[in-house]
């Protein structure tokens, strides 16, 4: 009997954990589900499920340390694309990104989504920190 | 007298489905079908000639010609691409490096993949991305010659590739055809999708196991 109110208790309290999860976490969710979505129509053919690239012509979306030290210009690079070499995971790439035609809400959930996945850790990117990025590309 | 009937039926049965079962290994041959009656001694004979890849005249990423001699004896992929292409080409290259991983250390296999921009995919260039793609040796070509060619050629590998749209974009679509050694066209896969192309490697196996009398048909 003990044991049943016990795991009654358990079950509230984990009830009670899940409704109550941050704002910020629900903020973070919604990014990051409707990222998925624009990452799997604009940006997997060319760098692949898991964000593997393709061999030296795709650079992959992996390297954690190059998104961090550029992370102000990662809305840049999506929306007017990008040119020259740049180096990725110690390779070199170089060639053309195409121009993405977005609104601001879906380069932040895009963002929001790569930098959290292929194992990036980097927290939520707002629609607001892009228009504020978006402002400074050249 | 109706039990024999019903024995004979019984057998028909089992035997149509024996062959079937036989049947199953064998790839189709697709394309148009002609049948033509010759006189071989004395005696007149139907033969089904079936569509085959009439004579290319290509260079590949070497700078080397290729013709259809070169391919002779060899089952091989063909696809279209190009290098610049921004839509579906990288994932038929993912896909297709499959293939050529699968298949790269065994004889008799090629692969063939026509730019459709001969314009700006020079040799150099083809070189240069065979390298960035990570691939060498004689088993991958990118191909390059005469535009019209190519186009016309696409249309007896059952492939549709048309001019630039007013965006600027060629259009193509993304299947991988399957060859055999005659020429014939085995199976057509869409490049896009990695089950489709796990199903060309296998048809791949199955074309390179075909007994010599099945090709002499």
């Amino acid at each position: 009997m003990k044991l049943k109110i016990i795991a009654c208790i358990g079950f509230l309290l984990i009830i009670l954990i899940v409704s109550c999860q941050s704002d910020e976490q629900l903020e973070f969710d919604r990014y990051y589900s409707a990222g998925s979505i624009v990452y799997q129509t604009r940006c997997q053919n060319c760098h692949g499920a898991k964000g593997e690239g393709l061999q030296a012509l795709m650079p992959p979306l992996t390297d954690s340390v190059f998104l961090k030290a550029n992370r102000a210009l990662l809305s840049c690079s999506v929306k007017y694309g990008l040119k020259g070499k740049i180096s990725i995971s110690k390779k070199t790439f170089e060639g053309q990104m195409p121009p993405n035609d977005l609104a601001n809400i879906e380069i932040a959930d895009v963002l929001t989504y790569v930098t959290n996945s292929f194992g990036n850790k980097m927290g939520t990117i707002t629609s607001q920190q892009v228009e504020v990025d978006l402002r400074k590309c050249r | 007298m109706k039990k024999l009937l019903a024995a004979i039926l019984v057998i028909l049965l089992w035997n149509a489905c024996k062959f079937n079962a036989a049947d199953k290994k064998t790839l189709p041959i697709l394309g148009n079908k002609q049948t033509a009656t010759k006189m071989v001694n004395g005696q007149s004979v139907t033969d089904t000639i079936y569509q085959t890849i009439p004579a290319i005249h290509y260079i590949n990423q070497y700078g080397d010609s290729v013709t259809n001699k070169n391919l002779d004896g060899n089952i091989y992929v063909a696809d279209f691409f190009f290098t610049t292409c921004p839509s579906i080409c990288p994932i038929m290259q993912r896909n297709m490096l499959n293939v050529y991983n699968a298949f790269k250390d065994s004889a008799g296999f090629k692969i063939v993949s026509y730019t459709i921009d001969p314009q700006h995919d020079s040799v150099p260039i083809l070189k240069k991305y065979a390298d960035k793609l990570g691939i060498s040796g004689n088993t991958w070509w990118l191909v390059q010659g005469r535009k019209d060619a190519t186009y016309t050629i696409a249309k007896s590998y059952l492939v549709s590739v048309e001019e630039k749209n007013p965006a600027g974009e060629y259009i193509h679509d993304g299947f991988f055809i399957l060859i055999d050694k005659q020429k014939r066209i085995r199976g057509t896969y869409d490049g896009t999708k990695a089950e489709e192309v796990g199903k060309l490697i296998e048809d791949i196996k199955t074309l390179k196991a075909e007994p010599a009398s099945e090709i002499a048909k």
